[in-house]
């Protein structure tokens, strides 16, 4: 199977594919895989339904990554997948997921990604996500990835999610398990503009004592698009949870954030700290003092912002 | 260099009422000269630094720099015609690391450079150069880093607000040193280091006290710091509650 230079492109914004990688690898495109192998310590291969992935990272795994990126060009396509991944024990592990469309037409473009992920004992796992949209006409890109994360004892997870740009419409789902001393950090970064919309609610349970949960949010809103943001935190045991939700709202935007802690333990401890507002005009003066133009400044601060 | 000629700015208060902040000041800042501009807090000294570098913008008068009336200009013209100032309370930047804020400052200098600068305020590039510009660092972490960059630029005037503060005493009195000296040696530019360090006020070529939006005072230490030393001691002193950063001899 040959991939097209779109397809290459696509892959490139997504998980800075240029070719081919070497190592555990599917690509899916347009709903049906068209690159998949397996590593010796990684295995790929379909689940029993047919309806996604099965991947497995063997105990012991040193340093390994696997891709799974998701590449949509055909206009119109409502693309649905089920993957599951595990990362076995002791293992140390990186899964570069993400998602990009391409849509010239006025259909709906859509893909739905569910993604089941089970972090073994002391397993060390890091997850990155990006989303990306393009195209000329008015069909809208649509993406709603359904995460459900266990993080069990001793287990470290990093999901890093962003959004780079393009999508119009995203509800994405988040739920976490974190067990006794795992440790679990989510960083979602969102950009909207003109007419779109996002939403993220993510849960996360902290179920065992000496478990920790870091949420941090970043987002910017431009044109009159709308971004809501619900983390919750549970925490049942002596763990320590954060949430940090930080906006940029630009233009004629909006931003809702809703922040929840649930403490059923008396040794958790739960925080959170949000802010949301325009760019502080402290920070523009200090970049033009510098001899940015204004519009250098802000592509400047919301670019590290973002980054 | 460097002309104010009647400058006036007025800004509103809470009430809507506008009140004048500097009133006609005529100041002209020459080649090769370092001054020093002290006074009380609130007499005026930021204002004077904000209205040349154009972020306060001038309700009177006019600005020169080099005979070419820079009223008019933006900060980013006024920046890249060679003004440069290193901020009383520099914001700070999230997900900006130090080394990205010191390559806008000087986008053609390379790493050695950098580096260099920063050892020269005292930061260990190697801790420093990749750390966050956002809430990590100490308030005398953020005021060196300000420093480094003003360094590193070399405007054809820089104006540094108030460096001493929260930097220890030792450090800021061997930064001022190297700020002085360097500038003294360059025929070409001009330092303006507001500041109440009475180590470093008799170093400089040129004295400007500034109190309630007007000078106050100005002229060589030796014409007029024995005279005023006290008086403006005294005033920073009620205002700073005893916190002042002159040293008792
Ligand atoms: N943006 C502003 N709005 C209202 N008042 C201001 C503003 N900037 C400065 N001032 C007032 O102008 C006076 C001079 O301030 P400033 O120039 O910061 O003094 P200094 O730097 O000498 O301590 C003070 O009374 C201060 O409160
Ligand atoms: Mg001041």
């Amino acid at each position: 199977m040959k991939l097209s230079k779109l397809d290459l492109e696509l892959l490139n914004a997504i998980a800075d594919i240029k070719e081919v990688p070497r190592g555990a690898l599917n690509i899916r495109l347009n709903g049906a895989a068209v690159i998949r192998q397996s590593s010796p310590n990684i295995s790929v291969g379909p689940n029993d339904d047919g309806t996604g992935l099965i991947v497995e990272i063997k105990p012991g795994t040193k340093d390994e990554t696997v891709h799974v990126p998701v590449v949509l060009t055909q206009a119109g396509l409502q693309d649905k997948v089920y993957n599951t991944f595990i990362v076995g024990e002791g293992a140390d592990a990186t899964i570069i997921a993400g998602c990009g469309i391409h849509n010239d037409s006025h259909a709906i473009s859509r893909h739905d990604g569910i993604h089941e992920i089970i972090v073994k004992a002391g397993a060390k796992l890091k997850y990155l996500e990006k989303h990306y949209g393009e195209g000329s006409d008015s069909g809208k890109r649509v993406l709603n990835p359904t995460t459900v994360i266990t993080v069990e004892a001793g287990a470290s997870a990093e999901l890093e999610m962003i959004q780079i740009k393009g999508v119009d419409d995203t509800v994405r789902s988040t739920v976490a398990h974190v067990h006794e001393k795992g440790s679990l950090k989510i960083i979602e970064r969102l950009l909207t503009q003109g007419e779109q919309k996002a939403e993220s609610d993510i849960q996360i349970l902290l179920e065992g004592i000496g478990g920790t949960a870091q949420v941090l949010s970043r987002a910017v809103a431009q044109g009159n698009s709308f971004q809501l943001f619900r983390a919750a935190l549970i925490g049942k045991a002596a763990c320590l949870g954060h949430v940090e939700c930080d906006a940029i709202l630009m233009d004629n935007a909006r931003i809702r954030s809703i922040p929840e802690l649930q403490a059923e333990d008396a040794d958790a401890v739960l925080t959170h700290e949000a802010a949301i507002g325009k760019i502080a005009g402290e920070q523009l003066v200090k970049l033009m003092s510098l001899g940015l133009t204004e519009q250098e400044a802000v592509n400047t601060i919301l670019e590290g912002f973002l980054k | 260099m460097l002309k104010l000629e009647d400058i006036c700015m007025q800004v509103s208060n809470d009430n809507g009422e506008n009140i004048e902040i500097l009133k006609g000041l005529n100041i002209e800042f020459q080649k090769g000269k370092v001054y020093a501009v002290t006074g009380p807090n609130g007499g005026g000294k930021t204002s004077i630094a904000k209205v040349i570098m154009g972020i306060y913008r001038h309700t009177k008068g006019h600005i020169y720099l080099e005979d070419e009336d820079i009223s008019d200009l933006s900060i980013t013209e006024r920046a890249r015609k060679g003004i440069g100032y290193a901020f009383q309370q520099p914001p700070r930047f999230k997900g900006l690391t130090i080394k990205n804020v010191l390559n806008i400052a000087s986008p053609e200098a390379d790493l050695m450079y950098l580096r260099k600068y920063l050892r020269d305020v005292g930061l260990c590039p190697e801790d420093y150069l990749d750390r966050d510009l956002g809430a990590g660092l100490s308030g005398g972490e953020i005021k060196r880093i300000e420093m480094a960059q003003l360094l590193l630029r070399a405007p054809l005037i820089s104006i540094f607000d108030e460096p001493e503060a929260g930097v220890d005493l030792w450090t800021i009195q061997k930064l001022l040193g190297l700020i002085v000296s360097r500038y003294k040696n360059n025929p070409n530019k001009t330092a303006v280091i507001i500041t109440h360090n009475e180590k470093i006020i008799p170093m400089c070529d040129e004295i400007l006290v500034v109190d309630g939006g007007v000078i106050t005072a100005q002229g060589t230490p030796k014409e007029i710091w024995h005279l005023i030393k006290d008086d403006i001691e005294c005033k920073v002193r009620d205002q700073c509650q005893g916190d002042v950063i002159y040293e008792i001899k």
